[in-house]
């Protein structure tokens, strides 16, 4: 299974130099993204041929270091990821199909495209510290190339200076992680460091690296700030690849570090990340109500859903401290579902806002509208992802967060303190941000689809072409699927939360009409089946039977507005307006919104003016005073470029002087 | 599980706390003197209820002197210097309501922690009731902290006061003598109080603490 | 059989909250006419109002999409799904392990998403205003929902329905804190998703008070109905969902004989008359908030079922 893998990747990577010699031709774009596609879809069938055959393949390469060379290995946890990850890029290479014929700078995404999906494979593939190291830059830098594709746009360059720094502060970070896990032998190799777990105290210090490390790239606040930036001005089909399936790698290198190689987990490791979960969750929806650039917007609900599936690891990682499986298999399986369904509809939001990219060239809110009427399929399925993120059953969205909300009604049986302050808070926070995740896809879907065309590009907007319509379609049927029939992937991962929670949950297609029952069918139990065949009959009876018996007549007029003769779609509400109770209840107090409203003096024709400011908390307090401190200590140390020869001279005296010292007193 | 005893205990100290953060939410002035009647009431009600279970015949007469002091003459006393002061129309936060429910809630959190692990080894009844009470201090701490008028201070003390009685009714048998001397206490207190603010009104036309900040004799 | 038995109850819940909910409503509207020395609308006047609606012809506007049409049918069937999982005079109703409380919470919540879409479509300032409105309240609402159902499943230990409402019923649960603060702000939030004064004025057309009508301002005809019915069988919900958790005293277990299943009735027609009496009451007495003095109002009830819930982390006999 891993060599098929590997060739797969192999493939993949022969594809960039490929993309090179093609990007000119007609012949590009459709061989590109066919060959991605099929090798895709060849790598999830291995990822669920390994799952479900539970068995683990491994081999070793004579690359890299010449004492260890390249592990290379499949276990669950792996094809549980590889399965994420692929069947996300076969989706997104099916939309760039269609969506690859307006770009305009094809010589500069093809080559990196294949190179990127390469990347991720193996870092999902790698089994030492090396060869995960190199792959996870390796895909920073192919998808760093993505972000910078149209680079006359000048926010896409700062995007990608952003992007490229935290990145490297990422990979920085994991280094040390993983050269702690390594040990003073440079034991490299994951089944080493698994054999030969870390003391409590190089343990903790791991944890906090790899929560540094992995989060940046996840998107935890305050670690986040690349991620609204560079997600938007990569291509739609890469931004979509970026946030539902990168974010998911880095979350793959987090539960890889902490589950399985850093050993037992001590009492207290779940608060630091389920503290980081819940503020992540929190701050990332109310970031993502004050944007008025779509993309943004969903970058920011990528935060969001991250800081969730935090929140789950955390009760997984506190339930695993307790020594309590079935609650730890609970809430790892949750997290896990929300990995995967976010994947889904996030790649199916972003695809949909490429599709409205293309055909109307806005990506800002208060341009759109109305978009229901001239790109009905396209409409569609956004609304589909728009009811699945949401959280709203029967959808897959409900089922994580269900999940969720189930461990944590486990979870007073902990008996720390500190946990049972803890958790409660996290929980309201969760539950917070999932009631503004609807405000805020309300507002998004509202604006952008529904009442009436703010600009000309949108009153002139077309639907896309039908194979990117295809492949929006499939990810939304996912999104269904997994709603409906939740009980086969629990089940399906069962060899995952083995493997990492020591635990698993009861069996799911055991159970009657296919409900998921997460502890005992009389503690709690959910059936997304027959909901929504409750709700499809119910509808379709009222419909049936008022139409028949009642009137079933429709005249169309002019909108009624309580009678006001309204001629211009710019009365109708706009996107900052929609957000505006939401910024005034929560924005005064985390972003310091305040309004303004300068009234002309009394019998002056000049318009009033109103403005209203949101300032980013995170920025002020940590960005920009690191930013102005690393300035100030180069502007210092700027003195040495034009010291004299002697002064020169003297500087290398001094460090030799000092080594020798050194030497001297070593004992 | 528990007697009715015990839970119906549980249920007034409960009370008394969830009327602690009524006052917090409060903005008005007679609004918030009501409050602290229904404050006072509640109160009595619990040392009813604990002379009652604990079989002691004289917290009958600490409930009698709560209800007639702190639940009626009290806010009687404090309506008509309120009205007669003219400043029963202000708003006198200094932090939002959100924030300052959000404290409390912080405040209980840190009241439950302490009061449990200090007490392990102690009657369940009793220690969940002094940490109800505990809660009730700090909350009437807060309201002191966080309101400007001199007269939502003053019944931010009186809150917390209910809060040390209950406490006191709490653990078994607490002697009249004490009740009494802290009932005159606090009554000594009430004039003295008032008879300042009327003098501060007449000189400075203002009861606000910030502004009265502004003359004390060491500033330059 | 006794399948049959338990589905045939299972009907008859959801023919009951169907026919009940308009007279619950109309009730409510005649207690408060009466408080007011007025005469009041006869109590079946909402019954009257629906037929006439439904009979009527469909006005929809020039730019109103497939997605308008279809909003009201989402809504009723959400909204009558969740109505027939509230025991309201038996508990074991058939398919509540289909949909716990939670479950339950988040088809409201689908509901409120598609109205709020549907006012969105209109294209007008006024399906803006009731839009955002609504999403602000119910971004404290839910949260403060939810929290309530922490604090209930902790005590009752599931978040079934049933189970709960057994529970409840059963002499184990005493009288504990928790419970008193989830009632509290059980109530406040029922008021609040129910668009009642001091939150909403369900009786009002006035742009400055409206928050539910001004989504719905577009609509006519029997999508109008369907919508006004789905308002009324979610009051119902919420009037059935405190009887159960908090007066669940008279429910018929699931193994009850006939006079189990007579008294439970009739301890349900007597809890909707209380609780729309009270109702009337309160909303007669008090005055409607400013719409930003909402959001504290809520955010107390979601304050009271956070500390319900901290109390039942801390210890078990709170």
């Amino acid at each position: 299974m891993v060599i098929d893998s590997l060739i797969a990747v192999a493939a993949l990577l022969l594809l960039a130099p490929a993309g090179i010699a093609l990007a000119r031709s007609p012949l590009g774009r459709p061989a590109i993204y066919g060959a991605s596609l099929a090798l895709s879809l060849g790598l999830t069938a291995i990822g669920i041929v390994s799952l479900l055959g539970t068995h683990d393949s491994a081999a070793t390469l004579p690359l890299g270091l010449p004492w260890l060379g390249a592990r290379v290995r499949i276990d669950a946890l792996s094809a549980f990821f590889l399965i994420v990850v692929n069947a996300g890029a076969a989706a997104t290479s099916l939309f760039a199909f269609g969506y690859g014929r307006h770009e305009e700078a094809p010589a500069r995404v093809l080559p990196f495209y294949p190179a990127y999906l390469a990347g991720m494979n193996l870092v999902l593939l790698s089994a030492d510290a090396f060869s995960f190291l190199v792959s996870w830059e390796f895909m920073s830098l192919a998808s760093w190339a993505l972000v910078i594709a149209h680079h006359h746009v000048r926010e896409n360059l700062r995007a990608g200076y952003v992007y490229l720094l935290m990145a490297a502060f990422g990979t920085l970070a994991l280094m040390f992680a993983f050269g702690l896990l390594a040990g003073t032998d440079g034991h490299y190799a994951f089944a080493d460091m698994r054999a030969a777990p870390p003391s409590a105290a190089f343990a903790a210090v791991v944890l906090v690296l790899a929560l540094i490390g992995a989060g940046s790239k996840a998107g935890l606040v305050p670690l986040h700030a690349w991620l609204p930036l560079a997600h938007p001005a990569a291509p739609s089909h890469v931004s979509a690849l970026m946030s539902g399936v990168m974010t998911k790698v880095a979350i793959y290198g987090f539960i890889r570090i902490v589950f399985d190689l850093a050993g037992p987990p001590a009492w207290w490791w779940s608060m630091p990340v389920i503290t980081a979960g819940a503020v992540t969750a929190a701050m990332g929806v109310l970031y993502a109500l004050m944007q008025r650039d779509l993309k943004r917007v969903l970058a920011y609900s990528t935060i969001e859903n991250i800081g969730i599936v935090f929140v789950a690891l955390g009760l997984a990682l506190a339930f695993k401290a307790n020594a309590m499986p079935f609650a730890a298999a609970l809430a790892m399986t949750a997290a896990l579902l929300h990995v995967l369904n976010h994947s889904l509809f996030k790649s199916l939001l972003f695809c949909g806002a490429g599709a409205v990219l293309s055909a109307t060239g806005e990506r800002d809110l208060e341009k759109l509208g109305g978009l229901i009427h001239r790109m009905p399929q396209t409409a569609f399925v956004f609304l589909v992802g728009c009811v699945a993120i949401s959280a709203l059953p029967p959808l897959n969205g409900f089922v994580s967060e269900w999940l969720t909300f189930q461990a944590i009604l486990v979870s007073p049986q902990l008996a720390s303190w500190g946990l049972n302050l803890m958790i409660p808070a996290a929980g309201a926070l969760l539950a917070l941000s999932a009631a503004l995740a609807a405000a805020c896809f309300v507002r998004v879907y509202g604006t952008v689809f529904l009442g009436r065309p703010r600009s000309e590009a949108a009153r002139h907007a077309h639907e896309v072409e039908r194979v990117s319509v295809v492949a929006m379609g499939l990810l939304a049927a996912a999104c269904l699927l997994l709603g409906i029939l939740p009980g086969y992937a629990i089940d399906a991962l069962t060899p995952v939360t083995q493997l990492v929670a020591g635990g698993r949950m009861p069996v799911q297609a055991a159970e009657a009409w296919l409900s998921i029952v997460p502890i005992a069918e009389s503690r709690s139990s959910y059936n997304g089946l027959l909901v929504f065949v409750f709700m499809a009959a119910s509808g379709m009876i009222a419909a049936f039977t008022i139409h028949r018996l009642a009137s079933n007549r429709i005249r169309r007029s002019a909108i009624w507005d309580c009678g006001f003769p309204d001629a211009s779609p710019l009365t109708q509400y706009s996107a900052d307006g929609f957000a505006q109770p939401i910024r005034r209840v929560f924005g005064t107090v985390v972003f310091g919104a305040r309004e303004r409203g300068e009234m002309p003096p009394p019998g002056s024709t000049e318009p009033a003016r109103f403005s209203a400011t949101v300032r980013d908390p995170i920025w002020d307090a940590l960005y920009a005073p690191l930013a102005g401190l690393v300035a100030a200590t180069t502007q210092t140390l700027n003195i040495l470029q034009f010291l004299t020869i002697r002064r020169y001279l003297s500087l290398v005296f001094a460090a030799l002087v000092l080594l020798l010292l050194v030497l001297a007193a070593w004992p | 599980m528990h007697g009715l005893a015990f839970d119906m205990a549980h249920m007034l100290a409960g009370s008394l706390v969830v009327v602690s953060f009524l006052e917090l939410y409060q903005d008005r002035l007679l609004a918030l003197i009501n409050v602290y009647a229904v404050h006072a009431l509640v109160l009595t009600l619990s040392v009813a209820w604990q002379a009652f279970v604990q079989d002691a015949p004289h917290l009958y007469v600490t409930a009698l002197i709560a209800l007639a002091f702190k639940a009626v003459a009290i806010p009687i006393g404090l309506r008509r210097i309120v009205v007669r002061l003219g400043i029963h129309r202000e708003i006198d936060n200094v932090v939002g309501v959100g924030l300052a429910m959000l404290a409390g809630i912080g405040l209980v959190a840190l009241s439950m922690v302490v009061m449990l692990r200090v007490t392990a080894e102690a009657d369940p009844l009793a220690r969940e009731d002094l940490a109800f009470a505990l809660s009730v201090v700090l909350l009437g701490l807060l309201m002191m902290v966080t309101r400007r008028n001199a007269v939502s201070q003053v019944i931010g003390f009186m809150s917390l006061e209910n809060g040390l009685v209950l406490a006191a009714t709490g653990a078994k048998g607490m002697p009249l003598v004490v009740e009494i001397s802290v009932a005159f206490s606090v009554l000594i207190a009430f004039i003295v109080i008032g008879i300042f603010l009327f003098r501060i009104r007449e000189r400075f036309d203002t009861v606000d603490v910030q502004a009265l900040d502004r003359f004390r004799g060491e500033r330059q | 059989m006794a399948l049959i038995h338990d589905l045939v109850f299972q009907g008859a819940q959801m023919l009951l909250v169907l026919a009940l909910a308009p007279l619950l409503t109309g009730f409510v509207r005649k207690v408060k006419a009466r408080l007011l020395r007025r005469r009041g609308p006869p109590l079946i006047q909402p019954y009257r109002d629906l037929a006439r609606l439904l009979r009527k012809d469909v006005v929809l506007a020039d730019n109103a999409s497939w997605l308008f049409r279809v909003v009201p049918y989402l809504v009723f069937a959400a909204v009558w799904i969740a109505a027939s999982l509230v025991p309201t005079f038996r508990t074991g109703l058939l398919f509540s392990w289909t949909a716990d409380l939670i479950a339950l919470i988040a088809l409201l919540g689908s509901a409120r998403f598609f109205l709020a879409l549907a006012g969105m479509d209109a294209g007008t300032g006024f399906g803006g205003i009731g839009a955002s409105r609504e999403v602000m309240i119910a971004s404290l609402a839910e949260p403060a929902m939810m929290m309530i159902v922490f604090a209930i499943a902790l005590i009752a230990g599931s978040t079934q329905l049933s189970t709960m409402a057994a529970f409840m019923n059963s002499p184990e649960v005493g009288l504990r804190v928790s419970l008193g603060l989830g009632l509290i702000a059980l109530v406040i939030v029922a008021i609040a998703e129910n668009a009642r004064i001091p939150v909403d004025n369900p009786a009002t057309h006035l742009e400055l008070t409206m928050v539910h009508e001004a989504m719905v301002l577009e609509y006519s005809g029997r999508h109008l109905a369907l919508i006004e019915l789905g308002a009324f069988l979610k009051l119902l919900l919420y009037v059935s969902l405190i009887a159960c958790l908090f007066a669940p005293w008279g429910l018929a277990p699931a193994t009850g004989g006939a006079e189990h299943i007579a008294i439970g009735v009739v301890a349900y027609a007597a809890k909707l008359a209380a609780c729309g009496f009270l109702l009337a009451l309160f909303e007669t007495a008090i005055a409607k908030m400013r719409v930003f003095r909402v959001p504290q109002f809520l955010g107390a009830a979601l304050m009271l079922a956070l500390l319900a819930t901290l109390l039942r982390f801390v210890s078990r006999s709170f």
